[in-house]
């Protein structure tokens, strides 16, 4: 984590209620949120908590009832949807639980697209491509149709084209959702490879398996954050710990 | 400890030090490995009972060491630890208690009591992780030790997340 005292992103009072068949629904109840740069959050809680919905609102994709979002110390309070589409392509990639790839576009085209609607010249756009498909292991799967790969594959792919234009922050909406536990697995290793070169992370995630790759756990319950904990990871904890759970008994 | 070194014996057999060794290839270095000092003792006893034989064996220049092979008995009693299933994982442990009793003490609060709990769960399983991450891939038997214990952490703290979705719900 650096200095920079300016967050990557930063939410006050954030909520918002969703008005569908029968009680408003309030998914997100006040939440204030500071994620610096460089940091992985994870934020847990059970279905229906509102954690997806808080999600969204960081990333743009829902707006707030009321409250205040920051990127990069920039506020993001009057921004239309034409602004925030920009920026989901510069200073945001988003991976979801069911990929959301264009299906009838190869793999090449949907890491490329975000690219060249960004602006980045065909020849980088291609080369950027290549890197990140090579670094994901799917090489040779270029000319493929999403539907032809599978989940974790095509979650591969997913990461590829949240991250092709280097965005400063990836947010991550149950990105192994839809994965049995070795795609789990895939999907935890990458998360940290890529948070270990300095990319700043925020996972929703059910799966306490996957939050516990982030450096810092939200636990997230009826709207609101309960807890908010950093991870140490390092020396075992006192007591029992890792060792007290795997020890076989006398 | 004493039936897996009976069982690697039944193998053939083998000293103390080299059941150590056997022991840490099998499991990996995630597991707590005992010291050798606690692997003699267990196979002291293990003699006692009847259920090994020690031999001396003559070595140039050092101390005698200590082969020790099953005994009939022995062989009996790991088909008897064969045979037998498992108590199951405790589920009513110390904590259940604390939250239990929580409320009709004044002196904790269930929600912290349970944000506490998790938040060493969450240490635990991201020490889990790096283990799984340092071990060697093509040791399976280890990886099995290393995701059971992830998968017992993780209906432990779904099972937190109940106790709290039902506790805030009464707020």
């Amino acid at each position: 984590m650096s200095d920079d005292p300016t967050p990557v992103l930063r939410a006050e009072g954030l909520v918002k209620t969703h008005h569908g068949e029968g009680a408003p629904a309030r998914a997100v109840r006040g939440v204030d949120l500071c994620v610096r740069r460089g940091e992985f959050v994870a934020v847990t809680g059970p279905s229906g908590a509102g954690k997806s919905t808080l999600l969204h609102l960081l990333g743009g994709l829902q707006r707030p009832d009321s409250g205040s979002i920051w990127l990069d110390g920039e506020c993001a309070d009057g921004w239309r949807e034409a602004r925030w589409a920009v920026e989901r392509r510069r200073r945001i990639g988003i991976v979801f639980q069911f990929f959301n790839l264009v299906s009838d576009l190869s793999v090449a085209d949907n890491v490329e697209l975000p690219a060249l609607l960004a602006g980045v010249p065909p020849k980088r756009a291609r080369a950027e491509r290549a890197d990140l498909l090579a670094e994901l292991g799917l090489e040779g799967k270029e000319r493929s149709l999403p539907g032809e790969l599978s989940g974790g594959e095509q979650q591969r792919v997913a990461l590829a084209r949240a991250l092709v234009n280097r965005p400063p922050l990836l947010l991550a909406d149950e990105p192994a959702g839809s994965l049995d536990s070795k795609g789990t697995r895939e999907v935890m290793r990458l998360l940290t490879r890529f948070h270990q070169r300095g990319q700043t992370i925020v996972l929703v995630t059910h799966d306490a398996r996957l939050a516990s790759a982030a450096d810092r756990v939200i636990s997230f319950f009826d709207g609101r954050i309960a807890d908010d904990a950093a991870l140490d990871g390092g020396a075992p904890p006192r007591r029992a710990g890792a060792s007290g759970v795997l020890e076989l008994r006398d | 400890m004493r039936l897996p070194l009976l069982a690697l014996l039944a193998r053939g057999p083998a000293h103390g030090y080299e059941l150590k060794q056997d022991l840490e290839l099998l499991l990996g270095s995630a597991y707590p490995q005992p010291n050798v000092g606690q692997i003699y003792v267990t196979l002291g006893r293990l003699e006692k009972s009847g259920l090994i034989e020690g031999e001396d064996v003559e070595q140039a220049g050092r101390p005698n060491k200590k082969v020790y092979h099953l005994t009939d008995a022995g062989r009996e009693a790991l088909h008897a630890w064969f045979e037998e299933t498992e108590d199951e994982p405790r589920v009513r442990d110390e904590f259940f208690m604390k939250l239990a009793l929580a409320p009709q003490t004044g002196l904790a609060d269930q929600i912290a009591l349970i944000n506490r709990q998790r938040r060493q769960y969450l240490n635990t399983m991201r020490h889990l992780s790096k283990l799984a991450a340092a071990e060697n891939r093509d040791n399976r038997v280890a990886h099995l030790l290393i995701e059971g214990a992830m998968l017992h952490l993780q209906a432990d703290l779904d099972w937190l997340e109940r106790c709290q979705e039902e506790l805030e719900e009464l707020e």
